[in-house]
């Protein structure tokens, strides 16, 4: 299962980061940061609940940039 | 500019004049003027600059706290914190008053990122205005005049208005009205293309003058629109090598340069004290070391990377050129070997009947039953037949057809058993056939078991075809190939008459797989192969391909799914114009990759020796943040090329 999300991140460096912290998430096959478009394209893994792991993905994500938002 | 970049702007501003402020201040008050006049003692001085320096970098010094406590140690916010803490405590222990410099590095440093996001959102605004073509409404028809409605609302076959000046909001048939359309935004193609009832028109198209009545035969979101944004708006998500490239080089530049400030701040001040008769200098070297952080900050590369990429992408899909990711505009770049498939691409794909031979009935009865026996292919021979024979087709006179592929069609018409194929065909039913002698694609008639002659078919070739090919070889393109499911001598003259390299002539559509996937074996690693196909049945050849483009992909989807790069027309020029964009788009890069790690890494030698000071390091690192964003804003214009 494939989902774009919007995000908010003011530097790229910090959109790789994001990035990293998504695909290491439990429940995420690939992920995706585009720091241009602002968009997280993330690919679940089978069986994942999308909303669960999203949180977990934010939590993540905030830990690396504070300064990051994503519209769940 | 945002509310968050007015407000960074302010503080860097108020920052800024209070930092000035105190450094003149200092001037007259500070420990160490002469004359017995007015003076201000330390701690005064340090609490004094703090405010400039809370003021300006407040945040960074949160992130930076927070960084650490989330165990993300070696990130920018936190090499700033250290190497301003670090400067403003040695200046503060030395007594001698110097913390201007702490805080301009966080001036600087917020300026630049100030600037570096100031023209991230301006290109991507840009990039956005490239592509403006969503239509924000549809009008329907209703009692008392237009109503507007959500075009995502309109369902198949409804009527809808479109005025002069509004955009097509969803792909149908013109059935009121006549008009012109700019098609600009889609196909890069300035020209207005008439239209009039009975056409088809395509979302995303402008209306210039006429008012159109235009049923719909698509729903919204499968509209040509929609597939184009949907495109658009998911391109540069596959990332290229050379931005991978740079996210890894980030990820272990910043933590060497960190250890590499620490060695410098500890190992040379040891050995000075090691050797008998030296005085360790520590302060100098810890404010090499503290200038070595400043340095280390990888923003101008991790910028504009991608920034160089996006704005490529926006610039080719302004020409009509929608490239699907960065890394295909990378393998672009590459190309050697462009392998195009004749129908559709290199000729107009529209076949005339030139010609009816050999034959006992009257040509119009011949053509009668080879468009009858045809009527249900779509191939484009087929629809020539249909044009030539120019009746209405009525299908109840026709019955078990049976395609046979790359050979022809069997059909039952009239009750008489009617072959239209080629000479396989008729060897295959043993019908002794008289062979052409003129070129073209012929199409052997057989009516119950005997020869009925044949019919001439030649296809024309497309403008621009010819000097799109030379251009290629211009552009360093080694082998161009043509294939073709036509017989040889078809294939070889059209070849000769448009000069491609090589043509690979009697292929079955399964053929064209394997005979790319043979030239691809002939790559090299840095080579690639690019595909041409008009996305009508070569869906798996561009899929296999390096890079597979799609022309005249206007409202087919198949091509638009299975192509790596799409032109919106059908203009074989587009593909060196393509080449060209990729090219201009990775030399950008490179320069960028080259330009920020020379002046990093000289920066870096340079701060080591002392030869360079906190200043010179901070100038280095937002100014080539901000030569390599303009830079890469460069990519954007590529309607010259």
């Amino acid at each position: 299962m494939k989902k774009t999300y919007n995000i908010e991140v003011d530097c790229a460096n910090c959109a790789n980061k994001m990035e990293e912290a998504t695909k290491k998430t439990e429940g995420i096959k690939t992920a995706t940061v585009n720091f241009m478009t602002q968009k997280m394209i993330v690919e679940f893994e089978d069986g994942a609940d999308a909303k669960v792991v999203m949180k977990q993905v934010l939590k993540n994500c905030k830990k690396v940039e504070s300064d990051c938002e994503i519209e769940l | 500019m945002s509310k968050k970049q007015k407000k960074m702007l302010i503080r860097i501003i108020i920052g800024a004049v209070l930092m000035v402020v105190l450094y003149i201040g200092y001037r007259f008050f500070g420990e160490e003027t002469e004359g017995d006049g007015f003076k201000l003692h330390e701690p005064f001085w340090f609490l004094l600059y703090l405010i400039p320096y809370f003021i300006v970098g407040y945040d960074i010094l949160i992130k930076a706290f927070k960084g650490i406590i989330n165990g993300q140690v070696f990130d920018e916010n936190f090499l700033m914190a250290i190497a301003t803490v670090g400067a403003i405590a040695v200046a503060f222990i030395q007594k001698n008053g110097d913390y201007t410099e702490a805080v301009a590095v966080m001036l600087f440093y917020q300026t630049g990122e100030l600037f570096q996001s100031y023209a991230v959102r301006k290109s991507r605004k840009n990039i956005g205005a490239l592509m403006d073509i969503r239509p924000d409404y549809a009008n329907i028809e209703a009692e008392g005049g237009l109503e507007q409605v959500d075009p995502s609302e309109v369902s198949i076959g409804t009527i809808i208005v479109v005025q002069p000046g509004e955009k097509v909001p969803i792909d149908g048939i013109v059935r009121e009205g006549q008009s012109s359309l700019n098609t600009v935004a889609l196909t890069g193609e300035s020209a207005p293309r008439d239209v009039a009832a009975g056409d088809e028109i395509i979302s995303g198209s402008i209306n210039l003058n006429g008012v159109l009545k235009v049923e719909t035969t698509k729903e919204f979101g499968e509209s040509t629109v929609s597939k184009i944004l949907e495109l658009v708006e998911n391109a540069s998500s596959r990332k290229s090598k050379s931005e991978e490239f740079i996210s890894k080089f980030a990820k272990y530049y910043t933590p060497a340069v960190c250890f590499s400030a620490l060695a410098l701040a500890i190992i040379p001040p040891l050995v000075q004290w090691i050797i008998p008769g030296m005085e360790p200098q520590w302060f100098t070297w810890i404010y090499r070391a503290l200038t070595f952080l400043v340095i280390s900050c990888p923003c101008a590369l991790v910028i504009s990377i991608p920034l160089s990429f996006f704005a490529g992408i926006g610039g080719a899909g302004h020409e009509g050129i929608l490239i699907k990711g960065s890394n295909f505009l990378e393998a672009l770049s590459k190309t050697k070997v462009v392998v195009f498939d004749k129908t559709g691409t290199l000729t107009k794909g529209v076949f005339e009947v030139s010609g009816v031979h050999h034959n006992e009935l009257e040509n119009e009865e011949i053509l009668e039953y080879a468009a009858l026996a045809e009527c249900a292919s779509s191939h484009p021979i087929s629809k020539s037949l249909q044009a030539a024979h120019g009746k209405e087709i009525d299908r109840n006179r026709v019955s078990d057809i049976d395609e046979i592929s790359g050979e022809g069609i069997r059909a039952r018409v009239d009750g008489k058993d009617v072959a239209a194929g080629n000479a396989k065909l008729m060897k295959r039913l043993g019908i002794e056939h008289i062979e052409c002698h003129h070129v073209g694609t012929v199409i052997h008639m057989a009516i119950d078991g005997e020869y009925a002659g044949h019919i001439l078919i030649s296809d024309v070739e497309k403008e621009g075809s010819k000097e799109a090919l030379k251009a290629l070889k211009e552009n360093g393109v080694n082998k161009t190939v043509m294939l073709t499911g036509d017989i040889e001598k078809v294939a070889s003259d059209m070849a000769s008459r448009l000069g491609v390299d090589e043509v690979v002539s009697d292929l079955l559509p399964g053929d064209k797989v394997a005979k790319v996937e043979e030239y691809l074996s002939g790559c090299g690693k840095n080579e690639k192969l690019a595909f041409v196909g008009d996305g009508i049945n070569d869906a798996p050849v561009l899929t296999r391909a390096d890079i597979g483009i799609a022309m005249g992909a206007m409202g087919s989807d198949a091509a638009i799914e299975a192509a790596d790069v799409v032109l919106m027309d059908d203009d074989p020029r587009k593909i060196v114009k393509a080449i060209k964009i990729s090219r201009k788009c990775l030399g950008i890069v490179y320069q960028n990759i080259v330009l920020a790690l020379v002046i990093k890494f000289a920066c870096l030698i340079l701060g080591a020796l002392g030869i360079a000071n906190m200043w010179l390091a901070i100038f280095a690192d937002v100014g080539v943040m901000v030569i390599a964003v303009l830079n890469a804003i460069r990519a954007l214009r590529v309607k010259n090329l």
